[in-house]
């Protein structure tokens, strides 16, 4: 499968080139794409797309080249979510579907941890942070139910070519500040549609210095740009990420952006002068230095989901909270994004960090993010997260509130019960 | 599923309705709010858009048409946010822009959303025709015509066919 060797085409280009067996693609061409992998999670998997497929009287196209991850209603809270469980358990088992994580985490980080993501390739997502795939430089995105079950039908899927829309990084990340904070910046200086359901490109030194977790969450939140997909062209750390993972890297040397291709927008950003970014509710748009935002008191922190419950955002919550104690009337929740990262703080410390300074260890799955699992919110309530979007009412009641930070701005707020900037707690140790 | 070219028979009537003005940015989790995503999606409709205009689902008849700001459907991929408003009988939806996963998901489902900038010139209630092929809107009420982008021919057929699964099932029985 080789790359398509063209000057002046994008990463993103040639990767939907390859997948529409064309020479070459331009932004604006409606293309018909082979898909290499798809994704989809117990909420907007089986039981949406069984009913359709049996309609159409097909199953899915090719069971090897498809994921099935149950994170959103696990574990199960009643008989509803526990009926939703059962049913995409029946049905891998009826397709012979190998590759199926029930309760093992949050599908974007399984998919990458398991090694299923390789640079070039074209994947498709049954859920809006597909993004996160853009991280290892596939083409990643996502979709609903009913477009998902044209894929697992056919294998195939249309698309409008996209544009790339270049987001340089020069300089280096301060302590404390993470991918993270560079998100919410970009939230706040581009809107939440500033991607135009375009392809973002992150690259930079910035960006070349960041590990693969880190790469993860900015192209995790290119969904927060209204993006397509959030790419990140593959290098020695990415090489490096899928084989730990026991993937293959194969040929991600085929896969660099090439420098001369025309971008549609490029915009200038430096991590040196970054601060800890705290958005405010309802919108990851209202993002601002942790400084300027009001120290509203908290009454519930939460670090969990895709975007920052990986096992180094739980490494950076456990610097700030080790030796230290979670404020009278504000509570510490932690969901780790997978149960392979729950064994990993498990061994190495982090946890007991964390649950010494008071935190609530909860089951690796989306939990309260979206409002479906374990700690949601009551009316009224406020809540510092390390998830990705805080909408009115998205994880709880209409009237709570909830603020999005990095997990150290979590941990530190946690500390404080105010929203608090994280990096006073990284300078002094108690 | 190969780009789907336009059947020429497939015409989409006109589409007259009440408009229900919505501001930007109104993302999936109102329209499809998460503590009804586990039930049945008629249950979850009755919630629709509840914490932005909590007389929507009550009010809103068949053929109605949601006039929204920039980036309508932003957030999740849950298609719960466009099969909710064709439960609820929405006709079409008008926005400058919209989010691009629940743009799909409305033509899958087979509810026609046009790019339209209205720049506010629709107020709440206004009696308006759309026709969706051709990119017309009429607002009676104000006696205006605006203008919005006409169906793209790729996604003409599939919301013609009443959605993605019609549509395959359609081509399907040909191949065979
Ligand atoms: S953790 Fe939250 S953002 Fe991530 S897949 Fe689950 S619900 Fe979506």
């Amino acid at each position: 499968m080789a790359a398509p060797s063209l000057a002046a085409s994008t990463l993103a280009e040639r990767i939907v080139a390859r997948a529409a067996g064309r020479d070459r693609v331009r932004p604006g061409e409606i293309v018909t794409a082979r898909v290499d992998l798809a994704m989809i999670h117990d909420s907007g998997g089986p039981r949406r797309v069984k009913p359709m497929l049996e309609e159409l009287g097909v199953g899915v196209w090719d069971p090897d080249r498809v994921v099935v991850v149950s994170d959103h209603y696990v574990p199960a809270v009643d008989a509803q979510s526990a009926a939703i469980l059962k049913l995409t358990r029946d049905w891998v088992k009826g397709q012979a579907i190998r590759h199926f994580y029930d309760q093992m985490g949050i599908c974007h980080v399984v998919l990458a941890e398991r090694g299923h993501l390789r640079p070039g390739r074209f994947v498709v997502g049954g859920d809006s942070h597909s993004p996160t795939g853009g991280a290892w430089g596939a083409f990643m995105f996502g979709v609903g139910a009913t477009d998902m079950a044209g894929v697992l039908a056919t294998g195939e899927t249309w698309l409008r070519v996209p544009e790339t829309i270049l987001l340089h990084w020069s300089g280096q990340l301060a302590d404390g500040v993470c991918a993270k904070d560079m998100m919410l910046h970009l939230c706040a200086r581009l809107g939440m549609d500033g991607g135009r359901y375009q392809v973002v490109q992150y690259a930079g030194p910035a960006i070349a210095a960041l590990s693969m977790t880190e790469r993860m969450t900015l192209s995790n939140m290119a969904a927060e740009l209204g993006a397509q997909t959030g790419l990140i062209a593959p290098d020695a750390v990415t090489a490096a990420g899928i084989e730990a993972a026991g993937g293959d890297a194969g040929d991600w040397a085929d896969w660099q952006d090439d420098g001369t291709a025309a971008c549609a927008e490029r915009h200038s950003f430096d991590a040196g002068s970054l601060a800890p970014q705290v958005a405010a509710p309802h919108s990851p748009a209202n993002a601002g230095p942790v400084d300027a935002a009001e120290p509203a008191a908290i009454d519930q922190c939460y670090i969990g989901a895709c975007t920052g419950a990986k096992l180094q955002d739980l490494h950076a919550a456990a610097r700030v909270l080790k030796g230290r104690q979670v404020a009278a009337g504000t509570r510490l929740l932690v969901a780790p994004a997978s149960t392979r990262i729950t064994a990993a703080a498990a061994a190495d410390g982090t946890l007991a960090a964390l649950t010494a300074a008071g935190a609530i260890l909860l089951p690796s799955g989306c939990g309260a993010c979206a409002g479906y699992g374990a700690g949601v919110l009551a009316e009224d309530e406020t809540c510092m997260a390390s998830t990705a979007r805080n909408f009115r009412g998205r994880m709880g009641a209409t009237t709570s509130r909830v603020w999005l930070g990095s997990p150290y701005t979590v941990a530190a707020t946690a500390v404080q019960g105010r929203i608090a900037d994280p990096r006073p707690f990284l300078a002094e140790r108690p | 599923m190969a780009a789907p070219s336009v059947n020429p028979g497939a015409i989409l009537a006109p589409i007259r309705g009440r408009a229900w003005l919505v501001g930007d940015d109104v993302d999936t989790d109102v329209l499809a709010p998460g503590a009804y995503m586990r039930g049945p999606v008629e249950e979850l409709a009755r919630h629709c858009l509840e914490a932005v205009r909590p007389d929507f689902a009550a009010g809103v008849a068949e053929g109605d048409i949601v006039v929204a700001g920039r980036n309508f459907g932003m957030g999740s991929s849950r298609e719960q946010a466009a099969q909710a408003l064709r439960i609820l009988g929405v006709g079409a939806v008008l926005a400058p822009s919209f989010g691009g996963i629940f743009y799909r998901n409305a033509f899958n489902l087979g509810l026609p959303v046009l790019v339209c900038d209205h720049g506010g010139r629709i107020a709440d209630g206004d009696r308006l025709v759309v026709e969706p092929m051709a990119g017309r809107v009429a607002d009676e009420t104000a006696g205006i015509a605006l203008d919005s982008d006409a169906v793209p021919d790729h996604l003409a057929a599939i919301v013609a066919s009443g959605g993605l699964i019609p549509y395959l099932k359609q081509r399907f029985a040909r191949q065979s």
